[in-house]
């Protein structure tokens, strides 16, 4: 079977492949480029693609299916209504599936069901990442509060930091905030 | 009980009425709160609607009928009980083919630069190299316009022409690239192609349909027999919408909440321009004012004429190939339902006409009609060819045209 992964970003298609690299008999094929994103689909004439529900070409690879004369074109996968719980999952995920007509849903679901979990796998990597991202942040902004507070008021490190989880405690909001606060407030005294 | 409603959207300034409905508190205030979902195609804008992920969406007219007819996926009845606005749309050429078409600084004029055109057609068929434009969907109000000042004016689509789907974020790379030669989109997107050099906008859709239906609020008429209640409301905070969003006014406020991130995350003063119905149409040029570029409110614009549906049906059958059915015709005059719109503003200020279907492109001057609720007149609503479109007779019609 040839699969057709076309997805603009390059790690997840790269996610999604590795996690249908072990199914026997299955040919897979990325494609991240926009251009001449017809004629790609057209020399790999896969059986099935995926692809991002953000992808602006749907529309484009929707009419080529809608107007290509050969015989066997994908169609959209949202075909088979007794599936309406897999399809689903599809668009919860952000995946969309044309499948050629005439593959079997017992044939289909396994892929499908394969690539949904892998689509979500790749979100949940990247809201790893953005918290991640957001705590090493707020470790900065901080650290910086406590500089503030240590050269206006001349306090030690330790003292500086017990002070802003006091009051972050008082008012009873993070000490991010509290940090934040007085980074602003620092800014806007022209204290810099 | 609070009503709520999910409503999908494409990031073009014609999804302006959800959106400022939310936004100025018209719809709270009606006693539905609304909840906006962004994509970036059709397809996915459909498929969150039959899948149950929106409630209702904002949708290129044609699709709405093509879906409930079965085209391109299995049938699966809409319903449309509210047109979002009217034209709004324009045809950008790559620049060294605009000059040959259309004197500089003004919009053309629809029959001369298909003239013009049809003789460029010529040459670039005798050198094997057609000339190609870009739609943004096949079952767009754009393609069916496009198509239909390209045949009036002896030009055949898919013989002479090559026809293909651009995705509106990508119409400009799409002429700089050379992909192809001109584009029939949506605001801010010919603008975008302007300002980037790479178009000249020729024609604004209104001139080839003078009143031609765009844009649509769509919804699965199982999920309008549903919410029916919540439905009725959000057509009285949309018709608020449109009112303030022709209003002057307000033309910088609303420009500024359509360019934000979450909604078309754009230029405001492109935005702006569309709004107040004016065009860069060449990036030395000056700005052009064409009034009724868009219309989103007057005239009763949101009213889902019967007829305007069957106008698409027609083309419909024209440009795909099949032959005239008439219970596809039927059931294509049924997605448009005039019945909840008046259900939802009977009582109100807003004028309801007392017919639900009306011979189109037939007013060449401004014209009384007779209401059901409220006054109003209607102005000059010609196709540029002259043709009317009488629903009663679709065959004859079609037998008309090239």
């Amino acid at each position: 079977m040839r699969i057709a992964i076309v997805d603009e970003s390059a790690a997840r298609a790269s996610i999604i492949e590795e996690g249908l690299a072990n199914l026997e008999n299955c040919e897979i094929f990325i494609v991240t480029e926009r251009r001449g994103l017809v004629a790609r689909i057209g020399e790999i004439a896969p059986d099935i693609i995926f692809m991002d529900l953000g992808n602006p070409s749907r529309d484009v690879l929707e009419e080529y299916f809608a107007v290509s004369r050969a015989l066997a074109q994908p169609i959209a996968m949202f075909v088979d209504e007794s599936d309406d719980e897999s399809i689903g999952a599809s668009i919860e995920a952000g995946v969309s599936a044309y499948v050629v007509d005439g593959l079997s849903a017992g044939r289909i679901r396994p892929l499908l069901d394969l690539t949904v979990q892998r689509f979500n796998a790749f979100a949940r990597l990247q809201a790893d990442l953005a918290e991640a991202r957001g705590r090493l942040a707020e470790r900065e902004l901080i650290d910086k509060a406590k500089r503030i507070l240590m050269d206006n008021r001349g306090l030690a490190e330790p003292k500086a930091y017990a002070e802003m989880r006091a009051a972050a405690m008082n008012q009873g909001k993070r000490i991010a905030d509290i940090a934040e606060a007085i980074v602003t407030a620092h800014k806007l005294m022209g204290d810099n | 009980m609070g009503q709520d409603l999910t409503i999908g959207f494409l990031p073009l300034v014609d999804a302006c009425l959800p959106i400022l409905a939310r936004e100025h508190g018209f719809a709270e205030d009606e006693g539905v709160s609304i909840r906006l979902v962004r994509d970036v195609s059709w397809a996915t804008v459909l498929d969150r609607l039959l899948y149950g992920h929106s409630d209702a969406t904002h949708m290129v007219a044609p699709l709405a009928i093509a879906t409930t007819l079965g085209r391109g996926r299995p049938a699966q009845p809409l319903a449309v009980p509210f047109v979002l606005g009217l034209n709004g749309n324009a045809i950008t050429m790559h620049p060294d083919l605009a000059t040959r078409l259309c004197p500089p600084g003004r919009l053309g004029d629809p029959a001369e630069v298909g003239a013009a055109l049809a003789e460029l057609v010529k040459e670039r068929v005798a050198l094997d190299k057609p000339i190609r434009f870009g739609v943004v969907h096949r079952y767009s109000s754009h393609n069916y316009m496009l198509r239909y000042w390209l045949a009036a004016c002896g030009i055949r689509p898919d013989i002479d022409v090559e026809i293909a789907t651009v995705p509106p974020p990508f119409c400009a790379d799409a002429l700089e690239a050379g992909e192809v030669d001109a584009i029939c989109v949506g605001e801010p997107w010919n603008s975008v192609a302007v300002q980037r050099g790479t178009g000249t906008i020729v024609l604004a859709t209104a001139q080839i349909w003078r009143r031609g239906v765009e844009k649509v609020l769509a919804m699965r008429e199982s999920v309008l027999e549903e919410k029916r209640e919540a439905v009725l409301l959000l057509i009285r905070a949309m018709c608020r919408a449109a009112r303030h969003f022709i209003d002057p006014a307000n033309w910088d406020t609303n420009a500024a909440i359509l360019a934000r991130s979450e909604y078309l995350d754009g230029d405001s003063a492109i935005i702006k321009r569309a709004i107040s119905d004016r065009l860069l149409l060449s990036r030395e040029g000056e700005i052009f004012h064409y009034p009724d570029f868009m219309f989103q409110y007057r005239e009763a614009a949101n009213f889902p004429w019967v007829s305007q549906a069957e106008w698409l049906y027609s083309q419909m059958v024209r440009w795909d190939g099949t032959p005239y059915d008439r219970t596809d015709a039927e059931k294509a005059a049924r997605v448009f339902r005039p019945d909840v719109y008046r259900s939802a503003l009977m009582g109100t200020g807003e004028p309801l006409p007392g017919a639900s279907s009306k011979v189109e492109g037939s007013l060449d001057a401004t014209t009384a009609v007779s209401m059901q609720q409220g006054n109003m007149t209607l102005e000059r609503n010609r196709f540029f060819d002259g043709v009317i479109f009488d629903p009663a007779d679709i065959p004859g019609y079609l037998a008309k045209l090239p």
